[in-house]
């Protein structure tokens, strides 16, 4: 079969020493980078980049390493979440709702190997599907217009009033405030600046990088700051790790299923594995029902999102290699890696250079077991890291922010915008008003205002449009279902959850 | 989106993981956009063929400077860097279409010196493989008929190159409401590829190098290509001029420097550049990427400039993206 011997060739590749050893490297420090708050996969691939060049490495070896980088960070970034109930980077944002609650619990070794294996599980099997699928599925991309896209977010939004908060309405407030943010800078439309008060700093709108460190890290300080250090949610204590194998049975058909779901919601371009995890957790979590306890830290709700994102983040590989659309910020420095590296990218990739392709997916899927040991035995180490008391480590995570912000634009601008964005999560969380509305409203408000005024224009300003097919009209029951539903759950839940964001 | 301004970020930290190791004194290119994009290309593929030439020393340094269509790297040239010998800035065909535009806040061309092009991405005008429309003038022909029955994708903002280059093929043919012409602008043209085949759109406006591997795969018909004459590589396209339609649109990819720096160093630049053009390397990578050759350097790119930026602004007026 074509497939076996592709694949033959592709081991023949990756398993050479050189090859092997960029693999590992390339996981180690991927892991390291994921577990690090707010320095995520995008962040880490783009950094390590230019030692492709100073190696002078070859394009399947840069390719190894790279990506060995982004599965590592995928895996890397729960780390934080569980621990620190800060995500390490935007996907692993699900993961804190059950992660930090079962850490609190004293399960903290419990749901990091658990969630280690649901990573590996589901980048086990985005790769698998990578390799089976790529070029059928990336034909899912057509189905996709701006009706469509318009439905999907809409969907995001619409479920996660049900996941963020035990109030809807506080939910809805929350999200709009996001996409208020997200109106900030030029209109892609008319090229006209709004809300930006003539500043040059705002024309490109809010940096979501600035919102999610502001709201996140920052507002952490200033809650540590009125404890006076006691208290401090963070610094959650890593006891001994055991292999929880009742919790991994428990969860295979939660992490099949999720691997399933992220690894199509990585397929989407643009949609990448924060969707993918998200996608992941509501489900799951709707399947298990009132009963299931979700946000109270279980461990379906660690394995589902960490399926889901690393499942994710293989499927969004598909379209880079097959079309050359990205499908998520990550993917899209691979695919300036691959351009540099002069390979393009398309359906005659997997024929012309096929050595490239095949050696990548073979290293996937030796990468997916190095990390697979690296973080379940190894977890410690990595740990480590992050196990520093509050009282260094929380103003060393305020001066990671205001160095890797300052680094963004160079300027002090964006700065003072965190502060404020850490003003904001502070009463926000005061309020009881849920965080996590608002970064999605910030990160997702704009392609969806961009969806619907693609609509608008390709349908002569007809709103039917927006229900005009099968899909479209699908997302737009299930974001129904999903904001109203939770309401009439929630009667029935004895205990309010608490508010994790 | 926001997202992206992450790469820029690492982008950034990129560069002073550079500076760390010792290329203290290597030049920079700085391009405008999020790694990916064609600026993104011109400073990587220029870069590294001026090192492995020997046309500089050191590695050149890429700095992504995404914000404001290319604007807040031209604001900080001029404000901050504007005697900087050691910095190059990829340009292309939407640095003048915005300063024509005055999408720049008000800078103008000639507060940079553009130092030259080295090569030009012919516009294209593409169909999904099985649309009705079989040659450039039965889409223009329909568009005539009914403004409202061909909606095109294109990767660039409204009022953008890529919306331009459908609008002037149609002036060509004495269609002047040009407010009635359906255009979305996308993330990319590959996005924009990606909407026209899914049906979502009719056709799509864009650059050769955009179309390259959707056109091998044989997803796309591309109707017409906007050049003098057809591009070597991919001669079975035709050009709009001999169907009828006088328009040439290419997106040509090059650079400028601050407008400060010595006539020396510009002319230094100017002849690194040109032998990057006069490069085997720089041959593969124009092939390699839908790139017809189209080489300005010196003096002569600046009256070019001039020109295009003229001519852009007149259109832009014409179709009342401007006022």
């Amino acid at each position: 079969m074509d497939i076996i011997s592709n694949l033959a060739l592709g081991f023949s590749i990756a398993l050479s020493p050189y090859t092997l050893m960029l693999a590992i490297v390339g996981c180690f420090l991927g892991t390291i980078i994921g577990a690090l708050p707010g320095l995520g996969p995008s962040n880490g691939v783009a950094i390590l980049i230019p030692i492709t060049f100073t190696l002078g490495l070859d394009a399947t070896s840069a390719l190894v390493l790279m990506t060995s980088v982004y599965y590592g960070a995928m895996y890397g970034g729960r780390i934080s979440s569980i621990l620190l109930n800060i995500p390490g980077d935007e996907p692993a944002l699900m993961t804190t709702l059950d992660g930090y609650p079962m850490a609190k619990q004293g399960r903290a070794g419990d749901a990091l190997v658990l969630s280690g294996v649901a990573s590996f599980v589901g980048a086990f099997l985005a790769t698998i599907g990578l390799l089976l699928l790529a070029p059928l599925l990336a034909r899912v991309a057509y189905l996709f217009g701006p009706a469509e896209y318009f439905a999907l977010y809409l969907l995001a939004f619409c479920t996660l009033g049900g996941v963020a908060s035990n109030n809807q309405a506080k939910a809805a407030i929350a999200s709009c405030i996001g996409l208020g943010i997200a109106m900030i800078g030029v209109d892609d439309n008319s090229g006209l600046p709004r809300l930006t008060g003539g500043n040059m700093h705002l024309a490109d709108g809010i940096d979501f990088l600035v919102a999610i460190v502001g709201l996140f890290a920052i507002a952490e300080v200033f809650f540590f700051i009125e404890g006076h250090g006691k208290n401090s949610s963070i610094g959650v204590k890593l006891e001994k790790v055991k292999v929880p194998w009742k919790d991994i049975w428990h969860t295979r058909w939660t992490m099949l299923r999720c691997s399933l779901l992220g690894f199509i919601a990585g397929i989407l371009p643009g949609a990448g594995a924060s969707l993918g995890s998200f996608l992941a957790y509501m489900s799951e979590k709707s399947i298990s029902g009132k009963d299931g306890g979700f946000g109270t830290g279980v461990a379906k709700g660690v394995a589902a999102p960490e399926a889901g994102n690393n499942a994710a983040a293989g499927g969004a590989l598909v379209p880079m290699l097959t079309l050359g659309v990205p499908g998520s910020g990550t993917t899209a420095v691979l695919l300036a890696l691959l351009m540099t590296l002069n390979i393009t990218p398309g359906p005659t990739l997997f024929t012309d250079r096929p050595e490239v392709v095949w050696g990548l997916i073979a290293s996937l899927l030796i990468a997916n077991v190095v990390l697979l040991l690296m973080n379940v035995p190894l977890v410690r180490f990595f740990v480590r890291i992050l196990m520093v008391p509050a009282w260094i480590l929380l103003p060393g995570v305020t001066m990671i922010s205001f160095v890797g912000i300052y680094s963004l634009s160079g300027s002090y601008f964006d700065l003072l915008l965190m502060v404020a964005f850490g003003a904001l999560g502070y009463v926000l969380r005061k309020l009881d008003v849920p965080t996590v509305p608002v970064i999605l409203g910030i990160l997702l408000g704009g392609h969806m205002e961009d969806a619907l005024r693609r609509a608008m224009v390709l349908s002569d300003g007809e709103i039917m449009y927006l229900w005009s097919s099968p899909i479209a009209i699908g997302f737009w029951i299930a974001a129904i279902l999903g904001f109203v539903a939770p309401m009439f759950l929630r009667g029935v839940l004895t205990k309010p959850q608490r508010v994790s964001d | 989106m926001k997202m992206t301004l992450k790469k820029s970020l690492a982008a950034s930290l990129l560069l002073s993981l550079g500076s760390l190791s010792g290329n203290v004194s290597a030049a920079e290119c700085i391009a405008p956009a999020n790694p990916g994009g064609g600026w993104d290309f011109t400073c990587r593929s220029i870069g590294k063929i001026m090192h492995d030439i020997g046309a500089v020393d050191k590695p050149i340094q890429v700095t992504n400077m995404a914000g404001a269509g290319g604007g807040l790297a031209f604001n900080h040239v001029v404000a901050e860097r504007n005697d900087d010998a050691d910095l190059i800035v990829a340009a292309s065909s939407a640095t003048s279409t915005r300063l024509a535009q005055n999408a720049y806040a008000g800078r103008v061309a000639a507060d940079v010196r553009f130092v030259g092009a080295i090569g030009a991405d012919p516009g294209v005008i593409v169909v999904a493989k099985d649309s009705p429309f079989q040659n450039l003038g039965e889409l223009l022909e329909a568009i005539k008929a009914d403004p409202g029955s061909v909606a095109f994708a294109g990767g660039s903002a409204v009022g953008g190159f890529d919306h331009l280059k459908p609008l002037m093929l149609l002036q060509r043919v004495g269609f002047t409401d040009i407010t009635k012409v359906k255009y979305i602008g996308v993330d990319g043209g590959a996005d924009a590829i990606t909407q026209t085949v899914g049906g979502f759109t009719q056709a799509m406006t864009g650059d050769m190098s955009e179309i390259v591997g959707f056109l091998k795969a044989g997803e796309i018909r591309a109707l017409a290509v906007l050049t003098e004459e057809r591009v070597p590589g991919f001669e079975d396209i035709p050009t709009a001029k001999e169907q009828g339609f006088d328009v040439v649109a290419v997106n040509w990819r090059g650079l400028y420097v601050p407008k400060g720096v010595s006539d020396d160093t510009f002319n230094m630049w100017a002849e690194r550049l040109q032998k990057v053009a006069d490069s085997d390397e720089w041959a593969e990578q124009m092939a390699a990427n839908g790139l017809a050759p189209f080489t300005k350097v010196g003096g002569d790119f600046q009256s070019y400039i001039d020109g295009v930026v003229e001519e852009v602004r007149q259109l832009s007026k014409d179709i009342g993206v401007i006022q």
